[in-house]
C-alpha cells in the first residue's frame, strides 16, 4: 500500500510541475534578447578601447557593424507581442491532469512488478533459510575433507556448489557422490549438468556419456534427455534435437515444471512445440538456463576472437576458438579462424608447430 | 520499494518529457509565455525523476538486490564498493539510463541557467531535446530495463566483466557521455534556429558555451579511455583504430569544427548555414557512436549488449533523428540570411580551412569505420580497416592543419595580412627548426620523419607562446606593462593558447612513443635480468595473492639504472573465478613524462613467466596535450564575457579583433 501512495505523490508532483507555469499570471517572465547581446558588445568595444587593444578607426567600423544588428534585432515583426491563451492553458492543464497519469499507469503497470519487494542482501542473509550460506558450505566442505566416504554429505553439497557456479568444485562433488552414494540416473544426469556448466554450457563428449548413462539406467529421465537434445542442438543436428525434445513433451505430464524450457528450446531449433508458449514461461525465465548460458558462450567466444585479433601469439587460444567453433556448429568460422591464426603465427616456427599440433588432436589435419 | 519507485521515476520522466516536447511549440507559435514556461519546469521536474531513478538504481547495486535482474547479471556481493557504484554504468542497461540521465541534465541546466535566452528559443530548444529524451527513455523501457525483477532472487550474481573493475569505469564513461549528449543542445539550438526560421550572431553567442562544455568532457573522456586502455588491456598500446574509438574521434573532430565555426558566426555574423549544418552533424555522429556500441554490429571490449531488438531500435531513432534534421535544413537553410563577407587571407578564412580539414579527416574516419560494415552487409566478406589506412589518409590531412594552427589567431578578422603574420611567427619557425636539427642530432634510428613532426609540433606550441607574447607586447614593452596587459587579457585568448600547445604537446608524445619506443618481449624466471632502454630490471619472485572477488599472481622487479636501485614495479595477473576470466595489471613507473611498463602474459611450465617490458620515451605527453586542450577550454569558458546564465552581467564580444 505504500508503494501506491508513494506512486501517487510522484505522479502529482509530476502535474505540479506541468500546472505551475500556467497558474502563475501576470508576472511577466524574464527573458534575454538578441539587443541584450548586441548591447553588451558594444560595452565590450568601448572596454577593449579604454584598454587600448583596439584603435579608435576599428572600434567606429565594429561599432557600426553592430548598431546594425542591434536595429535589426529591435525590429519589432521579428518578435511578435505575448499574448496569453487561454483555451490552450486548460487544454495543457487537462492533458497533465489526465493524460500524465494514464501514460505513467499505461506504460509501468505492464512492465512492473508493484507486489515484489526489494531483495537487499543485508535482508536476505537475515532470513533463515537462506544465509549464511557461504559459512554452511564451509562447515559441509570441512566435514567431507574428514569423512570424504560420505556420500550424502556430498550429494547436498554438490548442488549448492552448482548453484554458487562454483562449477568445477560441483564436478568434484557430484563425482563424490556418484562413487560413496551409489549409483543412479539422477546422479549421473546432474555429473553431466555440471561438466557442461564447466565448459561454459558445452556438452562435452564426457558430459554426453554421462547423461547416456543416466539414459540407460532410467529411460524416462528428464534433464538427460534434455541435454542430449542440447548435445544434438551444438551438434547442429537440429532435427534430432527436436525430435528428442518432442518425445519428452509427449511423455511428460501436463503441469510438469519443466515444460516451457523445453519448448522455448524448440523454437529455437525451428520446430515449435504443439501447444503455445504458456505464462510459464514467464516464471520460469529463471530456470531458463540454457538460453542464457548460450548466450554466454558466444559472449565469451566473441571475446575470446577479439582478443586473438589484436594480439595473435597465443596458440592456445587460437585452438580454444577453433574448438569453440566447432562445438557451435559454425563450421565457415572455425576454418577462417583457423586460416587467421596460421597468418598471426606464421613468422614464429615453434609457434606454428604448436598450432599444427593442436589441430591434429582436434581432428582437422594442418 | 527502492526497485518500483525507480522503475516508475523512470515512468514519469517519459510522460513528462512527452509534454515537454509538444506543449512548449503550441506555446511558441501561440506566443503564449506560461505554455512556453512549461519546458523550463518539465525540464527541471524530468531531471529530478531521472536523478531518483538513477540513484534507485546506484542503490540497488550498492546492496547488491539480486531480485532486479540488471544487478545480478553485473554485480558480485563480495565486488569492492567503489566498483559496485561503477558497475552501475558497467552494463548495458546502466549505461543507458546514465546516458538518459545525462541528457536531463543539460536540459534542467538549460533550463535553470537559459535566462539570457528569448523565450520561444529556450521553449524550442527544450522541446527538441525532449524529443530526443522521449525516445531514448522509450528505447530504455521496451529494450534494456534496468528494472526488470526475477521473482526468486538466486544467491549471488554473475560480477561485472573483469576488465572493467577498474578505477578507469569510473571516470571515463561518465566524461565520454558528459561529452556525446552535451552536443545534443547545440543540436537543439540549430533544431530550434530551423523551426523559428531566425538565426544571427546571438545565436552563436547562446550556444558556445554548451558547444565548449561538451567538448571539454569528451577531450577528457577520450583521453581518458586513451590511457585506461594503455595500462588495462596490457600491450602498451593507446589508441586502436578500434570502431568504438573512432566513433568518439567523429564527434570531437566535428564538435572542434562547430567551435570554430561559432566562432565565426558569435563575431562576424557568418558561416550561418554550415554551422547549423556542423551543429546537426556533430550530434548526428554522437548518435552514430551510440548505434555502433549499443546494436551489436561490432566486435570489441566496448560491445557488450549484444541483442539486434535494440540495434533496430537504435538504428530507427537514429534515422528519424538525422534523416528528420537534415531533411529540416534542407527546407529552410535557404532562407537564412548570409551575413558577413570576407578576405580569403583574414581570420575568418583561417577558420574556414581550419573546418575543411576537420570535417574531411572526419569523413575520413567516417569512411574507415564504415567501409567494412558496409561491405560485410553487401558482399559478406570480413575485412577490417586498421592503422595503415588511417595512418596514410588521417595523417597527411593533420599536418597541414596543425602548420595552419599557429597563423590562425595571428589574422585579423575580414582581412588579414599573412606576410605580417609570418614574421611574427619568425622565432617560433626558428624554435621549430632547432628541435629538428636536435633531433636528428640525438635519435638514433627510427622514422626519418620523427624530427620533421617534432619540429612541426614545437611551431605549433611556438605560435601558441607567440600570440600571448604578441597581445601582451612583451619583449616590446616594459616587463611590468606586459604583466599588466597579460592579467587583462581575455581568459578565451589565454584558452585558445592553451589548448593549441595542447596539440603541439600531444604530437610530440605520439611522435616519441611510437618511434623511439623499445621493448623487451621473453620469457623470465626468478633471478634473471634484462636491459631495457639503460634500465635494468630483475625479477625477485612470483606470488599469488587473493582479492576480495579474484586471485592474482603478483610479480615483483627490481628496476635499477646504471648499478643503483631505483624502485621496485609489481604487475600482476588477476583470475576472477564468477566470470572465469582474467586481467592483466600492467605495472607503471614514471620518469618524467617518460614510462617504464611491465605486464605479464602467461606462465609456462617450467617456472617462467611471458614479459612484456617497454620503455615509452615521452608518452605521458599524449595526455598531458589533451588535458591541457581541457584546460584551454576550461579558461575560455570561464571567461566572464561567455559565462552561462548570469543575466545582465557583462557578457558581450569582442567584436572586430584588432591585429594588434
Amino acid at each position: 500500500m505504500t508503494l501506491w501512495f508513494v506512486f501517487a505523490l510522484m505522479t502529482a508532483a509530476a502535474i505540479f510541475a506541468v500546472l505551475l507555469p500556467l497558474g502563475l499570471r501576470g508576472s511577466k517572465p524574464s527573458q534575454g534578447s538578441e539587443a541584450t547581446v548586441y548591447k553588451d558588445q558594444l560595452v565590450e568595444i568601448d572596454r577593449d578601447l579604454a584598454a587600448g587593444l583596439i584603435a579608435a578607426g576599428e572600434a567606429d567600423a565594429a561599432r557600426t557593424e553592430i548598431g546594425r544588428r542591434l536595429l535589426a534585432a529591435a525590429d519589432p515583426k521579428n518578435s511578435p507581442p505575448l499574448q496569453s491563451n487561454q483555451a490552450l492553458r486548460r487544454l495543457a492543464a487537462v492533458v497533465a491532469l489526465v493524460g500524465l497519469p494514464a501514460v505513467a499507469l499505461a506504460v509501468y503497470l505492464p512492465m512492473g512488478s508493484p507486489r515484489l519487494p526489494d531483495f537487499p542482501l543485508a535482508a536476505r542473509s537475515r532470513a533463515p533459510d537462506a544465509q549464511p550460506l557461504d559459512g554452511l558450505v564451509a562447515q559441509v566442505e570441512q566435514h567431507l575433507e574428514q569423512n570424504p566416504t560420505d556420500g550424502r554429505g556430498w550429494s547436498v553439497l554438490a548442488p549448492v556448489l552448482l548453484r554458487l557456479g562454483r562449477y568445477d568444485e560441483a564436478v568434484r562433488a557430484f563425482r563424490n557422490s556418484l562413487t560413496y552414494g551409489g549409483e543412479s540416473a539422477e546422479r549421473h544426469a546432474d555429473l553431466g549438468e555440471a561438466l557442461a556448466a564447466a565448459a561454459n554450457g558445452v556438452v562435452t563428449a564426457e558430459a554426453k556419456s554421462e547423461f547416456d548413462r543416466a539414459l540407460a539406467l532410467n529411460a524416462d529421465e528428464v534433464k538427460a534427455s534434455y541435454f542430449l537434445g542440447l548435445a544434438a542442438e551444438q551438434d547442429g543436428r537440429k532435427a534430432d534435437a527436436a525430435k528428442i525434445w518432442h518425445a519428452m513433451l509427449d511423455k511428460a505430464a501436463p503441469d510438469a515444471p519443466w515444460r516451457p524450457l523445453v519448448q522455448a528450446a524448440l523454437l529455437r531449433v525451428g520446430s515449435p512445440a504443439a501447444p503455445a508458449l504458456s505464462d510459464q514461461t514467464v516464471a520460469a525465465a529463471q530456470d531458463m538456463k540454457a538460453d542464457d548460458r548460450e548466450a554466454m558462450i558466444r559472449g565469451m567466444v566473441d571475446r575470446l576472437a577479439t582478443r586473438l585479433k589484436q594480439n595473435g601469439d597465443d596458440v592456445e587460444g587460437w585452438l580454444r576458438l577453433v574448438r569453440a567453433y566447432l562445438v557451435m556448429g559454425d563450421r565457415d568460422k572455425a576454418k577462417s579462424a583457423l586460416s587467421d591464426a596460421r597468418q598471426a603465427v606464421a613468422n614464429d616456427a615453434e609457434r606454428l608447430r604448436q598450432l599444427n599440433e593442436g589441430l591434429k588432436t582436434l581432428g582437422i589435419d594442418g | 520499494m527502492i526497485v518500483e519507485g525507480g522503475h516508475y521515476a523512470l515512468v514519469l520522466a517519459l510522460a513528462l518529457a512527452l509534454i515537454q516536447s509538444t506543449v512548449p511549440l503550441l506555446g511558441a507559435r501561440w506566443r503564449d509565455p506560461a505554455l512556453m514556461n512549461v519546458a523550463r519546469s518539465t525540464a527541471l521536474a524530468q531531471l529530478l525523476f531521472v536523478g531518483v531513478s538513477f540513484a534507485a538504481l546506484v542503490t540497488l547495486h550498492v546492496t547488491s538486490d539480486f531480485s532486479v535482474l540488471n544487478v545480478y547479471e553485473n554485480s558480485h556481493s563480495m565486488k569492492p564498493l567503489i566498483y559496485k557504484i561503477t558497475g552501475v554504468w558497467g552494463s548495458h542497461e546502466g549505461s543507458m539510463l546514465l546516458w538518459v540521465s545525462i541528457l536531463a541534465l543539460f536540459g534542467g541546466l538549460l533550463a535553470a541557467f537559459g535566462n539570457n535566452l528569448p523565450l520561444s528559443l529556450r521553449a524550442h530548444v527544450l522541446a527538441v531535446q525532449a524529443w530526443i529524451a522521449s525516445a531514448f527513455y522509450l528505447f530504455i523501457l521496451t529494450t534494456s530495463n534496468p528494472f526488470l525483477r526475477i521473482p526468486n532472487p538466486p544467491m549471488e550474481g554473475r560480477d561485472l566483466n573483469p576488465v572493467l573493475q577498474d578505477i578507469g569505469l569510473a571516470v571515463h564513461p561518465p566524461m565520454l557521455y558528459l561529452g556525446y549528449v552535451g552536443f545534443s543542445i547545440s543540436f537543439s539550438f540549430a533544431i530550434a534556429a530551423l523551426l523559428e526560421g531566425r538565426i544571427d550572431a546571438a545565436w552563436a553567442r547562446w550556444v558556445r558555451p554548451w558547444t565548449l562544455l561538451a567538448w571539454i568532457f569528451l577531450t577528457l573522456g577520450i583521453a581518458m579511455g586513451s590511457y585506461w586502455a594503455y595500462y588495462e588491456l596490457g600491450w602498451g598500446g593507446w589508441w586502436f583504430w578500434d570502431p568504438v574509438e573512432n566513433a568518439s574521434l567523429m564527434p570531437w573532430l566535428a564538435g572542434t569544427a562547430l567551435l570554430h565555426s561559432a566562432l565565426v558566426m558569435e563575431k562576424r555574423n557568418a558561416l550561418k548555414v554550415w554551422t547549423i549544418l556542423l551543429s546537426i552533424l556533430t550530434f548526428s555522429l554522437s548518435l552514430l557512436g551510440t548505434f555502433l556500441v549499443r546494436s551489436g554490429v561490432l566486435t570489441s571490449v566496448h560491445a557488450f549488449a549484444t541483442d539486434p531488438t535494440r540495434g533496430v531500435f537504435i538504428l530507427l531513432i537514429l534515422c528519424v533523428f538525422i534523416g528528420g534534421s537534415l531533411t529540416l535544413f534542407a527546407g529552410r537553410a535557404s532562407r537564412l540570411k548570409q551575413g558577413g563577407l570576407f578576405a580569403p587571407i583574414s581570420r575568418e578564412g583561417a577558420l574556414v580551412l581550419n573546418n575543411l580539414f576537420l570535417t574531411t579527416a572526419c569523413a575520413t574516419v567516417l569512411v574507415g569505420t564504415l567501409y567494412p560494415l558496409v561491405l560485410e552487409v553487401l558482399t559478406g566478406d570480413k575485412i577490417s580497416v586498421g592503422a595503415p589506412f588511417f595512418n596514410l589518409t588521417f595523417a597527411p590531412l593533420f599536418v597541414p592543419l596543425m602548420a595552419a594552427v599557429p597563423f590562425g589567431p595571428m589574422l585579423a578578422w575580414k582581412r588579414g595580412d599573412l606576410l605580417a603574420a609570418t614574421q611574427r611567427l619568425t622565432a617560433a619557425g626558428i624554435a621549430a627548426l632547432s628541435a629538428i636539427a636536435l633531433a636528428w642530432a640525438w635519435a638514433r634510428g627510427g622514422a626519418a620523419l620523427a624530427p620533421l613532426a617534432i619540429g612541426l609540433a614545437v611551431f605549433v606550441i611556438g605560435g601558441a607562446i607567440t600570440d600571448i607574447a604578441e597581445r601582451t607586447g612583451l619583449f616590446r614593452v616594459p616587463f611590468a606593462i606586459a604583466l599588466r596587459r597579460a592579467r587583462g587579457l581575455p581568459r578565451s585568448a589565454w584558452g585558445t593558447a592553451f589548448a593549441h600547445a595542447g596539440i603541439g604537446v600531444a604530437l610530440i608524445g605520439i611522435v616519441c612513443e611510437t618511434t623511439w619506443n623499445s621493448e623487451f618481449i621473453g620469457t623470465m624466471k626468478p633471478r634473471d635480468t634484462v636491459d631495457v632502454a639503460g634500465y635494468s630490471l630483475t625479477l625477485n619472485g612470483v606470488v599469488q595473492r587473493q582479492g576480495p572477488n579474484y586471485r592474482e599472481q603478483v610479480a615483483s622487479f627490481m628496476v635499477s639504472i646504471d648499478g643503483e636501485p631505483l624502485s621496485t614495479m609489481t604487475p600482476s595477473k588477476r583470475s576472477f573465478t564468477t566470470r572465469g576470466m582474467s586481467t592483466t595489471e600492467a605495472a607503471l613507473l614514471s620518469r618524467g613524462f617518460s614510462q617504464l611498463y611491465i605486464s605479464l602474459g602467461d606462465s609456462s611450465a617450467d617456472g617462467g613467466t611471458v614479459v612484456r617490458i617497454y620503455h615509452k620515451p615521452l608518452v605521458l605527453l599524449i595526455w598531458f596535450g589533451p588535458v591541457l586542450m581541457a584546460f584551454g577550454g576550461m579558461l575560455s569558458l570561464s571567461d566572464r564575457r561567455l559565462r552561462v546564465g548570469v543575466p545582465k552581467a557583462a557578457k558581450a564580444l569582442r567584436g572586430l579583433q584588432a591585429a594588434e
